[in-house]
């Protein structure tokens, strides 16, 4: 019983978070930053931030993940990392020769009153970003919102300096990915494809972050936006953000520097937000959906059809972050499963609203973002309300085990097990996996527990 | 040895009080080290004659971890050892913690260890306790007493309060205290009577009364301190009786601040309103 202290009894509290449902916002726009190609991301405050992001992203991935660091010092936090940046850069250039270095701010550079947008600027102006290359920055303390609020900050940085609008329209729609794995970017790229629809997703870390072993190590594996392709994206016709949180902001800052309309969606994860997606992004493309696609959708209709019973009514405690919760919990309600207990250590209104609307079918659910919704709560509600299934990061486990409930690994960070980054949890298929997860969790469960009598060959 | 902070107001003339008091503390042969808490380093520049010195932070630049003591102090008037913290220029980087890191330096390098046989620290902080940085010298047992430098004009009396509140935060913990209220006179209508009622409501003294004299202009134009550009004038004597009573003094006190109603009621009281 690791977490034999959790008591059942949920009291009031205002100063104390126990195992947060979130973590720091570098982490965020280090894994945005890779989502373009031959970028180099760089953390701008001491050498541990760095280590950190580096080492938590390297064991979700199991990739290694190169960033660089300001290497802060007792002198760098009194005088201002300025000079620390602008030698990091040279020596990037010089050493490491990225296409484009991605610097992010840490809660030490905020706090000191670094400007980013001011020493990236002298950067280039003293003539140190060598011709053809680039430097994007973006601010994330970490004592604002989670790394989902990171992520969603350099997204918005990539848009904004990288876009460019040449008068002239590109027949291509721009899809924003929120916070999502590299297989399920590849899964985006895939069904854009079946429909027919020439699209520019940014970031995409497939094939940087899922690179195949080929004997030979590439610092920067081919996948990854490329220049070429987020300087266009001022000229599309569309964008479409997939995610209110990780993905808006980037959506919002194109519109307001190129004048491109966009739209918030979900992310496609479950029937209903995939349907969405297919129908929006069908539409802003006038085309019409594939028959392809259609049955994808009908297979998986098919296999919720087929095993109701098993889905029916089950409890369901989740956790994790913002863009994620929302369609899964209305999968979850449209499997007719019942999400009991909900947390997300990400704060903000616009998550909660979302939720809220989606929860008028489950009023019943225990719902909490913010300050205060931490793992440590989850537990209580779940002490106190038994849950069939917990779905969440590899965080979860200690939960699961004391309470010995079923577990989903789903979010981030899941550093104790494979398959992320290669199967998707969007679109149709993504649902098919989702579905197989939750099913393969339940009926091992009811194996385990059946009675000799009860133990059922077919299920 | 005493370890004193002079707080006050911006511009209120604490590095001009602060160093006019220690060259009368020096006259009376205590030995006193100055530490100039202030990222324009100005803080020493009447006991040097001027002469501008290396502050600990450039040093510590420059030289990394390497710093000597023989580096960052200077002696000035009558043997006071005189010291600046220094900081980044204007509008970049954190002067707060800047004070954090050479007041750690000075400790580590060993500044106030005895064989110099200080008799008195003084702490020359920049304007008002604005973040933890500021606070510095008044944490953990660094300085014991403090002095604020203060004047009859509003702001004045306001940021002293507001030095008090951060005396407040730190006195159970660091055995801080407050030594009294120095009026630096700007010639305000009932200004020693209001600065003297302001003490009292505070639960501290109005040490001494400074009048206002051109004269320290005219030493500070000189860089000097007034008893050492002109041991006879009558202002050199405000200075060594400010130095003889805080020699003297033996009234520390745990603040107790205003609230701002009572703090302008004070005013209209004693001020602008008679």
């Amino acid at each position: 019983m690791l977490l034999r202290h959790t008591t059942k009894e949920v009291k009031e509290r205002e100063g104390l978070t126990i195992n947060p449902a979130k973590t720091c916002q570098p982490i965020g726009a280090m894994y945005a930053a890779l989502g373009i190609h031959g970028c180099l991301p760089h953390s701008h405050g001491s050498q541990g931030c760095c280590s950190y992001h580096r080492s938590t992203l390297t064991r979700h991935y199991k990739e290694p993940v190169m960033a660089a660091t300001s290497s802060f010092t007792e002198g760098a936090s009194v005088f201002g990392g300025q000079a620390n940046l602008l030698t990091a850069i040279e020596t990037i250039f010089s050493v490491y020769n990225p296409d484009i270095i991605a610097v992010h701010s840490t809660c030490l550079s905020e706090t000191i009153g670094d400007d980013l947008q001011q020493i990236t600027k002298k950067a280039k102006d003293d003539g140190k970003i060598p011709e053809g290359k680039h430097i994007i920055y973006a601010s994330t303390p970490s004592f604002v919102g989670s790394h989902v609020t990171g992520y969603a900050n350099m997204v918005a940085g990539i848009a904004d300096q990288f876009a460019v609008s040449t008068g002239e329209k590109k027949n291509q729609i721009n899809i924003i990915a929120g916070w999502m794995e590299p297989s399920d970017m590849r899964e985006i790229k895939r069904l854009s494809t079946e429909l027919g629809v020439k699209i520019v997703l940014f970031p995409d870390t497939s094939d940087v972050l899922d690179a195949p072993q080929t004997g030979k190590h590439e610092f920067y594996p081919k996948g990854g936006t490329t220049v070429e392709e987020l300087k266009s994206i001022g000229d599309s016709t569309h964008s479409l953000a997939l995610g209110c949180i990780s993905a808006e902001p980037a959506a919002i800052a194109l519109e307001k520097r190129c004048k491109v309309p966009f739209e918030t969606l979900d992310m496609p994860i479950g029937i209903s937000a995939t349907d969405r997606f297919i129908m929006a992004l069908s539409q802003a493309a006038g085309v019409t959906v594939p028959d392809e696609i259609t049955a994808d959708r009908g297979r998986l209709v098919d296999i919720i059809a087929d095993m109701e019973q098993y889905f029916f009514g089950k409890k369901v405690a989740l956790f994790g972050d913002p863009d994620q919760l929302i369609p899964l919990t209305e999968f979850l309600l449209d499997l007719n499963m019942k999400p009991v207990h909900i947390v997300s250590g990400t704060p903000g209104q616009r998550f909660e609203k979302r939720m809220k609307e989606i929860l008028v079918r489950a009023p019943y659910a225990n719902f909490k973002n913010g300050l205060g919704a931490d793992m440590f709560l989850l537990h209580q509600w779940i002490k106190n309300e038994p849950v069939d299934l917990l779905i969440g990061n590899t965080y979860g486990k200690y939960i699961a085990r004391d309470e010995d409930i079923p577990f989903i690994r789903y979010g981030f960070p899941i550093i104790d097990r494979i398959g992320h980054s290669y199967f998707p949890s969007v679109g149709y298929t993504g649902g098919m996996r989702l579905v197989e997860k939750i099913l393969g969790a339940l009926m091992d469960r009811q194996d385990r527990d059946a009675l000799e009598e009860k133990f059922e060959l077919v299920m | 040895m005493r370890k004193v902070a002079i707080y006050g107001k911006g511009g209120i003339g604490k590095s001009t009080t602060t160093q006019n008091t220690v060259a009368g503390l020096a006259e009376m042969g205590m030995k006193v080290m100055v530490v100039g808490c202030d990222p324009k380093a100005d803080s020493t520049r009447l006991l040097l004659g001027g002469l501008q010195q290396k502050t600990v932070l450039d040093t510590l630049r420059e030289e990394g971890e390497e710093v000597e003591l023989e580096d960052i102090i200077k002696e000035g008037y009558r043997q006071t050892r005189c010291t600046e913290s220094g900081g980044p220029e204007p509008g970049v980087g954190c002067a707060g913690r800047g004070i954090i890191t050479s007041v750690n330096l000075l400790e580590q390098l060993g500044a106030y260890d005895e064989e110099w046989d200080l008799d008195y620290v003084f702490y020359d902080v920049l304007g008002d306790v604005v973040c933890g940085g500021f606070a510095m010298p008044i944490r953990d047992g660094k300085a014991e007493e403090i002095y604020i430098v203060c004047s009859g004009e509003m702001m004045a009396m306001y940021a002293a309060n507001n030095i008090c509140k951060g005396i407040l935060k730190y006195a159970d913990a660091g055995g801080v205290r407050l030594g009294g209220l120095i009026c630096n006179s700007r010639k305000v209508d009932n200004e020693r009577e209001m600065i003297e009622e302001l003490a009292r409501r505070i639960g501290t003294q109005m040490i001494h009364f400074v009048p206002r004299d051109n004269f320290v202009q005219r030493a500070e134009i000189n860089r000097k301190t007034v008893i050492d550009y002109d041991p006879t004038h009558g202002q050199a004597d405000e200075y060594r009786a400010l130095a003889r009573k805080i020699h003297e003094n033996k009234m520390f006190v745990i603040p107790k601040p205003l609230e701002i109603e009572e703090l302008e009621s004070l005013l209209i009281d004693f001020g602008i309103a008679n």
